[in-house]
């Protein structure tokens, strides 16, 4: 069975990168397609989660979707792949559909879990905003499957693997990439695996130092709830929630932030959550292992003194 | 400008989540239909911003039955122009893009909006196959469109970051939250939205490529472990060796 994996890298192995050649291969002989100029040793990382093969196309460098659908279709015709994996990222949002429209096969976005052993092809995904799962069935003979970020943890699994240039007919383009805002250097939030959010009860930006010293000192990334992000406290991109990004780390604490239903659905995933609140009829600690009741002014200080403490005593 | 916007119909965000017959359909029962967020707040009220400034006309396009009606009239009393609903269940993604690229590939839209992801499915899927049965450019994940003649700036959504592109017409977007303001329905439009037209289109034949063969609901929280403010050493201790989280 041969399989093909889709990963975007900035010059450096991403995670959700070898979640997905790891989930190829566990389906089977996993061919890796990626594009631009990450250097070799860095690329060949991939070789120690399952990926026997490498395609790099390095005439492409931006990520334009119909080029990049074509890249992937190609490298599928030419290993004859019965499985396209991608990850659920803004990227895989963008062309994983494309993929399968092109391929003519059915598309699960959101993997959550490995395939069911049955005798039909079946994988969860989330759906209703992580409120249930849905098992999907596949009917076509080729398959494309876009996993969620941070539900299936890699395997090392060491295996040779080739790295070699892979030129297809691409065609043009429609999209034209005028400029790059980066927002900077930290993990970013779909992938983080500890995250520290604030709400409201922070009660205005000018207090946020708090936040980001416990965010600092466990080495997570920082988010927020809609109100926060609406009025401008924080950037755009750190609201999670229905409307916001969702996201699934191992650690969620929530500071002031009541925990409406929209919130939750973008959290909901989370393995662990900790909520901090002074209203202790706040609604987020019914979804909550671990509830704090209390200000959080002076409580997030004295987790993040407590963390620290943890982490000298542990090295 | 001609322009088509997808629009689904989906639970109300409040809604409780059950299903009924061995777990294989959605429980209906109390349940409010609302137009999907992304669809009406951000790419409808987007196309009928750019309409009001450019000229031109927004249909709405919907894959469902007579139950989405209600949800279609909603979208017209909005602002649409006129709406078209093809008549068939939506029995997955893929059969879905495919009745909506048939329908679109007769009508040169200038643009075919959808939203990032119905709130139900969250899948994402729409906006792409379309856009790959019709061969066009898709910007997904768009958070600002602006037009100027057959040009359109975009920002969307990327890996760490976003970027600002440029596209010719006729292109493909999916919207997300920033794109446009919710619109709230006058009384005027309501009564517009009665009289304006609902094409009823038969589906083209297309085998569903996928299916839900059962749902589930998540495990519940086993309860909520609370932890004294002034002693932060036992909430990091609790999250090391219990929960081993850090």
């Amino acid at each position: 069975m041969s399989v093909i994996v889709f990963v975007e890298l900035k010059n450096k192995i991403s995670k959700s990168a070898l979640e997905a050649v790891s989930y190829g291969s566990k389906l089977g002989d996993v061919t890796v397609v990626t594009y631009g100029n990450t250097s070799e040793d860095t690329l060949s990382e991939m070789g120690n989660y399952g990926a026997k093969s490498i395609f790099v196309c390095k005439t492409l460098q931006e990520n334009n979707d119909q080029q990049l659908t074509n890249l992937v279709v190609a490298a599928v015709e030419k290993v004859n792949a019965e499985f396209v994996v991608l990850a659920q990222d803004q990227t895989g949002k963008s062309i994983g559909p494309r993929i399968a429209a092109k391929l003519e096969a059915g598309h699960v976005s959101g993997a959550i879990e490995l395939p069911e052993n049955n005798d039909q092809f079946v994988v969860k995904t989330n759906v209703y905003s992580g409120k249930a799962i849905a098992h999907i069935a596949i009917h076509s003979p080729k398959k494309v499957i876009s996993i969620l970020p941070n539900s299936i943890p890699p395997v090392e699994n060491k295996v040779d693997c080739t790295i070699s240039e892979f030129n297809a007919e691409i065609g043009d383009g429609g999209i034209k990439i005028l400029e790059h805002k980066s927002q900077g250097e930290g993990i970013p939030l779909p992938e983080a695996e500890l995250v520290v959010s604030a709400g409201r009860g922070l009660k205005g930006p000018e207090n946020w130092g708090i936040v980001e010293e416990l965010a600092k000192t466990l080495g997570a990334t920082t988010a927020c709830s809609r109100p926060v992000s609406d009025i401008g406290w924080r950037p755009h991109h750190e609201h999670v929630g229905q409307t916001g990004i969702a996201i699934r780390p191992n650690l969620y604490i929530a500071a002031g932030i009541s925990g409406a239903i929209q919130h939750l659905a973008g959290v909901n995933g989370s393995k662990v959550i900790v909520v901090i609140n002074t209203d202790a009829e706040a609604p987020f600690f019914k979804a909550a292992d671990y509830g704090v009741v209390g200000d959080a002014f002076e409580v997030l200080p004295r987790l993040a003194e407590a963390v620290n403490k943890f982490k000298a005593s542990q090295n | 400008m001609k322009i088509l916007v997808c629009i689904s119909k989906v639970p109300d965000t409040t809604s409780k989540i059950n299903f009924v017959e061995n777990d294989t359909k959605f429980d209906e029962n109390g349940v409010q239909y609302i137009v999907n967020p992304y669809d009406e707040w951000y790419a409808l009220v987007r196309a009928l911003e750019i309409v009001e400034a450019n000229g031109g006309s927004v249909t709405t396009i919907t894959v469902g039955t007579a139950a989405d009606d209600p949800t279609i009239r909603k979208s017209l009393a909005i602002g649409a122009n006129e709406a078209v609903r093809i008549d068939a269940p939506a029995e997955d993604p893929y059969f879905v893009a495919k009745q909506i690229a048939e329908y679109a590939s007769k009508e040169a839209y200038d643009i075919i909006f959808t939203g990032k992801e119905t709130i139900n499915y969250n899948g994402s899927q729409i906006g792409g196959m379309v856009a790959e049965f019709l061969n066009l450019p898709y910007v997904s994940l768009a958070t600002k469109l602006e037009i100027n003649g057959s040009q359109a700036k975009l920002e969307r959504d990327v890996q760490g970051g976003i970027e600002v592109v440029e596209v010719n017409t006729p292109f493909i977007v999916s919207a997300a939250k920033g794109m446009a303001e919710q619109r709230i329905p006058n009384m005027r439009g309501i009564m517009a939205a009665r009289t304006k037209p609902l094409k009823v289109v038969p589906p083209v034949e297309q085998n569903p490529l996928s299916s839900v063969v059962k749902f589930e609901l998540p495990a519940e929280k086993t309860g909520c472990k609370y932890v004294d403010p002034e002693n932060m050493e036992e909430l990091v201790n609790l999250l090391h060796n219990e929960a081993k989280v850090i």
